[in-house]
């Protein structure tokens, strides 16, 4: 893709908390960087993981645990929940990539779902209720996130925003490195012809692994990061629903895209904000709205516009 | 006594009661084109995968230059220098030929696992990847999607994928199955070129291109050898005409 895409997406991630609500804003690059992480294993290694969730929701409560009970600095509660993600992801992997296709997938879930129960039970996570008022400090002991800029008669907390922005183009140049590397160049063989990338001499094992664990530490990041804009880590967070709903954003967007993931989790999220008028009707709509698309457009909105276009995006 | 690069004892593989390989002794000489033939379910295929391990033998050895390999892995297999093709093409459909070469290339270079280097790195490999290319016919689609190009030639950038990696014994499960006889006689070509300075083990219907490249000739039925030798013997030998023609001398 060439650079003034880059640049014009850059300059709107600056300017996007005058124009938007810049919670609203947070949530959206929160999600946007998790259903990258997925797609990471999903669109470029072929594997489908149903228990992302534990890594987002998982690092969420480590980080609001570190922040909140232990007075850690922010980065280095994102740094913990982050390091606690990419280890459960070694873990999870461990036992998951020893099966394929649908087995993986209810390996990943019946792992998370041991998480979530985790979440439920352990003393220091609140239970129901979730880890509540976790505060959100002073970035390196020197910069105050909760410090608010009236602009236009509008109160911004910019120091936070721009924090979670800088948070996101990390995320997203990992990943983005990632899949264009040497070692991305592997994962899209084992994608495309698992046997045959063996029998060329990868030890395919090694290297998802290695992918799972990149997806997970970056999963994790999404999640310690929300957990400071909503002061909140909650058993939502951890939910085998969330876990459906990257796979979700992902396939809507385009797997195997770059931006693809970006762009659903945007949809998903506008809507999901946008209708929270109806209530619970929402899920019948999301799911309307999903059966369309998958009927009409496979490969999700970048996928199918990347082919207009005859080029990757 | 002959220089074996490849040898199995007494190879047996048994699903289920069922006996695919049964004391299996297979030697295939160094600088041989070997092939193995066989009707359908005589077993050629699954002792293509024993020997690259995708399957694991129930009883029996296998050595690979002398040396015991029963218990490796697959990927240890190809790291040793053998290097197999499927039945149905091997390639990676949505990378581009180009690609699909480097990949091969790439693997010994052991940047592999570099995950925070940019892929620009792999492009002091595009000469020589451009050369098997070359070498294969496939110069001119090196930058298309490999998924929409011929049959034949997937099978060709197989071949250029496979020698990429430079060998030792290459294994290549049926590789002019389903062509036309123009494709046939191209990929024939390629074997041959492709056999100088190494040892290929071959499975192959085609008795027109087993008789033009095969050294030496197994005939296997029932997971056992029926018969064995070069093309002139195999063929005249009353049982194989039986296996095949259910002709009865």
């Amino acid at each position: 893709m060439n650079k003034s895409i880059w640049a014009a997406l850059l300059l709107l991630g600056v300017l996007a908390p005058y124009v938007v609500y810049p919670v609203f804003m947070m949530k959206l690059l929160c999600f946007a960087l998790f259903a990258m992480a997925f797609n990471l294993l999903l669109g470029y290694t072929g594997l489908l993981s149903f228990g992302h969730a534990a890594f987002f929701g998982g690092a969420s409560y480590i980080t609001g645990h570190l922040v909140k009970n232990s007075g850690l600095t922010p980065e280095l509660g994102i740094l913990g929940g982050t390091l606690f993600a990419a280890l459960l992801g070694y873990l999870v992997g461990s036992l998951a990539i020893r099966r394929q296709g649908i087995y993986f997938a209810m390996v990943t879930l019946a792992l998370a779902q041991i998480v979530y129960f985790l979440a439920l039970k352990l003393p220091f996570t609140g239970g129901e209720d979730g880890l509540q008022g976790i505060p959100r400090g002073l970035l390196f002991g020197l910069i105050d996130l909760n410090r608010v800029y009236l602009v236009g008669g509008r109160p911004l907390g910019l120091n936070l925003y721009y924090f979670v922005f800088a948070v996101f183009c990390l995320g997203f140049w990992v990943v983005h490195r990632t899949i264009h590397s040497p070692f991305g160049q592997v994962l899209k063989a084992i994608r495309e012809n698992e046997p045959r990338a063996i029998s060329l001499g990868y030890k395919v094992d090694r290297f998802k692994l290695m992918a799972f664990v990149i997806s997970s530490a970056i999963a994790g990041l999404a999640g310690a990061t929300k957990s400071l804009v909503f002061q909140l880590a909650s058993l939502t967070d951890v939910s085998w629903h969330t876990s459906g709903e990257v796979v979700l954003m992902t396939l809507l967007g385009g797997v195997g895209t770059v931006l693809g993931p970006l762009v659903g989790a945007f949809t998903v999220v506008s809507l999901q904000s946008e209708l929270s008028s109806v209530g619970s009707w929402i899920t019948v709509i999301i799911g309307g709205i999903f059966v369309v698309c998958v009927l009409l457009f496979r490969r999700g909105f970048v996928g199918e516009l990347a082919r207009l276009l005859k080029r990757t995006l | 006594m002959a220089d074996y690069v490849l040898e199995t004892r007494k190879l047996s593989k048994e699903f289920k009661g069922f006996s695919a390989v049964n004391d299996l002794n297979l030697q295939v000489e160094r600088g041989h084109i070997h092939a193995l033939i066989g009707p359908n379910g005589a077993g050629k295929t699954t002792v293509f995968n024993l020997l690259t391990k995708f399957l694991t033998p129930t009883a029996g050895t296998i050595l690979f230059n002398g040396i015991d390999v029963t218990r490796e892995r697959p990927a240890d297999i190809a790291l040793r220098g053998v290097i197999r093709s499927f039945q149905i093409s091997a390639v990676f459909p949505n990378l581009t030929p180009l690609e699909n070469v480097r990949l091969a290339l790439q693997r010994p270079t052991g940047t592999s696992y570099q995950f925070w280097r940019s892929d620009r790195c792999l492009c002091q490999l595009d000469d020589r990847a451009m050369d098997l290319l070359e070498s294969v016919g496939l110069a001119e689609v090196s930058g298309d999607i490999t998924g929409e190009l011929a049959y034949g030639r997937k099978r060709a950038l197989e071949i250029a994928t496979t020698l990429a990696l430079e060998p030792e014994l290459v294994l290549l499960d049926e590789p002019t199955q389903g062509m036309g006889a123009e494709d046939v006689d191209k990929i024939t070509a390629l074997v041959k070129r492709a056999s100088a300075g190494r040892t290929i083990l071959m499975i192959e219907h085609n008795l027109k291109v087993v008789a033009t490249l095969a050294d030496r000739i197994t005939v296997l039925q029932r997971g056992a050898i029926l018969s064995e030798g070069a093309y002139a013997e195999v063929s005249q030998d009353p049982r194989v005409l039986e296996a095949y023609m259910g002709v009865h001398p």
